[in-house]
């Protein structure tokens, strides 16, 4: 589609089109408003593009990872990964522990397109957390705020999953989750192990389809009083089928049995005829009019090369955090000499990720089993959510936040690595035992990985780098990092915990198991949780968003992404970006309906 | 692949959805076959080539040595998974350019160990002769001094032809494998597997 977007009166433009951008657009165009939305990429549609079938042996290097095609040849992922060509950024330290790699997806849906689907609601502890534990920063909303959002888009976007009534883990109203699907051999064989060690093993919240979308009773909950959004979601409820329980969800979706943006949000969107979308159009700043009000942006349209701008009367970036915070920083202005909104010089402080650390084992009780297909989700049925809160309050930890486990293993689809390594299992074996010992051995091995809340801190930051341009002619971001002591005890409790379970399973570990979390812990951004930033919080002077993500300078400009987090539970983020663009895009709707903007 | 029912009404389901897709008219989107964006739907392998026939030969050789043929698959190199290795030491990526020079400096210290030991190539040996150099390099734990680099030769020979052999349908069968099958449900393990594992009957099993 053409867009004469110069031309065109917006209502609201929107940078960013991945969880935070599609779930504003989806909202506000459901309420009328209209919407252009800028992505970085190309346009993607996973419909005609996902290779659902498609087996490792028809890529090149049996679809291994590699430095063009970080997660595999059939990851969604186009355009993206750790390093993208043309946009590079620096590092404030030579020490590899000290940096912070930065993950973009430049696609349409961006990372919503692969990521892990893994849909956690924060609980009442984790919007609190410096009340409870002196640490960190209280967020300036509650569990309270944000529940009805969770309701909301659990049930737009389909998640399956169960209520256990885990403290500091919510429950959803009934009627609110899908069922999950049965456990695998290994998930069970877990819980087995974890049981007499107290550790809970409970199905996993994913944003997959277990059954078709109630069309009929969702929408109303969703839009009460109005036909037309619930017209449209309906109808774009109605053509998504259930997971067929068959090829791996990174790959995206052609069912669109999964939640990516393109398949979810932006179809209602578009249908509604109040969203106009743009790509390959990278945008620069966001500028300013002369009462110091937010007038639209300016972008580099990348398949030309020119600089072009647009106006709208409100700005939601939702870039991801820390493109989000470069926007900011890079839109300079008289009024505004250090960045957009920036009068607390927060912005790109605080920034964080998620703390992460897995050990993997084989497990002699495993192998030899009779063949039977374990392809379930693609992704974990059950997991391990945090269970030692009360030890924490009791100060019997050496760090004061949680992590949850997510199990990995059984008889995936052999890719280009399941056969590697086999040299240490088999005693060097070659011929017919080597074989057989791949017979016996295949489905055998697992692999958990911990996934910890890391608390913010002065060490982790993002600012603009004053003598790096990328090939656009946009200053870029460099990166200062550093893991507080309270990660690298979680990640060594992660590794101890794990190898604990495999032990538990009478199986031996096939990864170091590390007491010095140093060597356990992954580096900044490798877990790709990225949030904060562009903190939100109660006072100007120690934030640049109020509670709606609106900033405190700049009224009509708004973020909806992870950067407004105050601070990341080990609930992977994206289920409570898109509560929270939800929330932040109905006081949009408000403000418009007030005239404020 | 044999298209069985479940199958066939999958990709119903997906001709259906597409034909519904807003996306395609709205957005023209389809791959720009670079190097991050390649054509996913219909991937091009593409092999320099950089191994000689005599090289190739005597990986194929070694893969049959790793994964000969038996009752239920055959042989890797009827798998053609010396060809994967060649492959693989064709990209261009700095982890397969090392795998590149070690394999091709392995190849020369078989030869040399070869001709060092029976006085011929490695094409040359019979199959005992064969097995008893490699079982001096099969175990880089176990290697003697001096075959350190023919163990680490053996071992990613081993790992490249293990991997080419099960990611084949012929592997995948081999193994077990009996996914990538579209179902209405995730059936779960069996009572057989449970059982085995010790596991109580799933609820709805029961």
């Amino acid at each position: 589609m053409r867009v004469d977007a110069q031309n065109a009166e917006y209502d609201v433009v929107i940078v960013g089109s991945g969880a935070g951008g599609g779930m504003s657009a989806y909202v506000l165009t459901m309420s009328g408003l209209k919407v252009l939305m800028l992505e970085a990429g190309r346009a993607y549609d996973p419909v005609s593009e996902t290779p659902m079938f498609n087996l490792p042996k028809d890529a090149p290097l049996r679809a291994a990872p590699t430095p063009d095609k970080p997660f595999g040849y059939f990851d969604a992922t186009v355009d993206g990964g750790w390093e993208v060509p043309g946009e590079p950024y620096s590092q404030g330290s030579t020490e590899e522990a000290r940096q912070f790699k930065w993950w973009r997806a430049r696609m349409l849906g961006g990372r919503t397109n692969h990521w892990g689907r893994i849909s956690l609601r924060m609980g009442e502890y984790d919007f609190k957390p410096y009340s409870r534990d002196g640490l960190g920063f209280d967020w300036p909303i509650g569990y309270e705020d944000l529940a009805p959002y969770y309701d909301k888009t659990e049930m737009l976007i389909g998640v399956y999953g169960s209520n256990e009534g885990l403290e500091n883990t919510p429950n959803s109203p009934d009627g609110v989750l899908q069922p999950p699907p049965k456990p695998r051999a290994y998930e069970l064989l877990t819980k087995k192990a974890c049981d007499p060690l107290g550790i809970p093993v409970i199905p996993a919240h994913l944003a997959i389809l277990s059954e078709k979308l109630d069309h009929v009773g969702i929408p109303p909950k969703l839009f009460p009083d109005n036909p037309s959004a619930q017209q449209l979601t309906a109808a774009s409820m109605q053509e998504r089928a259930a997971c067929f329980w068959a090829t791996d969800c990174g790959r995206g979706c052609s069912i669109k049995a999964n939640f990516q943006s393109p398949t979810v949000l932006l179809p209602p969107a578009l249908r509604s005829g109040n969203l106009d979308i743009i790509t390959d159009a990278m945008v620069r700043e966001v500028t300013v009019n002369e009462r110091g009000h937010a007038s639209g942006v300016s972008y580099i349209d990348k398949i030309t090369g020119t600089e072009k701008s647009v106006s709208a009367r409100a700005v939601v970036v939702a870039a991801s955090a820390a493109e989000s915070a470069r926007i900011f920083l890079n839109s300079k202005s008289t009024l505004f000499p250090d960045g957009i909104a920036n009068g607390s010089g927060l912005a790109g402080k605080y920034l964080m990720d998620t703390v992460g650390a897995g050990v993997g084992a084989q497990i002699p009780l495993l192998e030899d089993l009779p063949p039977h297909n374990e392809d379930g989700a693609a992704m974990m049925h059950m997991y391990i959510p945090w269970w030692k809160y009360q030890e924490q309050l009791r100060g019997e930890l050496d760090f004061p936040r949680g992590y949850h486990i997510e199990p990995y293993g059984g008889r995936r689809m052999p890719g280009s690595h399941t056969f590697r390594g086999f040299e240490k299992f088999t005693n060097g074996a070659y011929g017919q035992e080597f074989k057989d010992a791949c017979r016996r051995l295949y489905g055998s091995f697992l692999w958990f990985e911990g996934r910890g809340e890391m608390i913010p801190n002065e060490d982790c930051y993002a600012e603009i780098d004053k003598d790096t341009v990328d090939k656009w002619g946009i200053p870029v971001l460099k990166f200062h990092w550093k893991w507080g002591d309270y990660e690298l005890k979680q990640a060594a409790h992660m590794h101890k915990t794990i190898a604990e379970i495999f032990h538990a399973m009478g199986g031996r570990t096939t990864s170091p198991v590390q007491t010095d979390g140093a060597k356990a812990i992954a580096n900044g951004g490798v877990i790709i949780h990225e949030v904060g930033s562009l903190m939100m919080g109660s006072d100007p002077q120690k934030s640049v968003l109020n509670s709606h993500c609106q900033a405190w300078e700049v009224p009509n400009l708004f973020v909806a992404d992870g950067a407004p987090f105050v601070s990341n539970a080990d609930k992977n983020p994206t289920l409570t970006i898109m509560a929270l663009a939800w929330r932040t895009s109905d006081y949009i709707v408000e403000q418009f309906k007030k005239r404020n903007i | 692949m044999a298209l069985n029912l479940s199958r066939r009404r999958a990709l119903g389901v997906i001709a259906t959805t597409s034909a519904l897709s807003p996306l395609a008219p709205a957005l023209a989107s389809e791959p720009r076959r670079t190097a991050t964006d390649p054509d996913m739907l219909h991937p091009e392998i593409f092999v320099k080539g950089v191994l000689s026939v005599a090289q190739l030969g005597v990986i194929a050789a070694l893969a049959d040595l790793i994964l000969p043929a038996d009752e239920r698959s055959p042989s890797a190199s009827a798998l053609r998974c010396h060809e994967y290795v060649d492959e693989y030491v064709s990209a261009p990526y700095e982890e397969n350019q090392q795998a590149r020079t070690l394999i091709e400096e392995g190849i020369e210290w078989l030869q040399d160990a070869s001709r060092g030991r029976f006085g011929q190539q490695f094409s040359g040996l019979n199959d005992e002769q064969k097995r008893l150099l490699c079982d001096g390099i099969k175990w880089q734990e176990t290697a003697e001094e001096g075959d350190e680099l023919g163990a680490r030769f053996f071992a990613l020979v081993r790992d490249l032809v293990a991997t080419a052999f099960f990611t084949t349908e012929e592997g995948m069968a081999d193994i077990g494998y009996i996914g990538n099958v579209p179902s209405a449900h995730f059936a779960g393990p069996s009572r057989e597997i449970l059982q085995r594992l010790g596991l109580e009957p799933q609820a709805s099993d029961t």
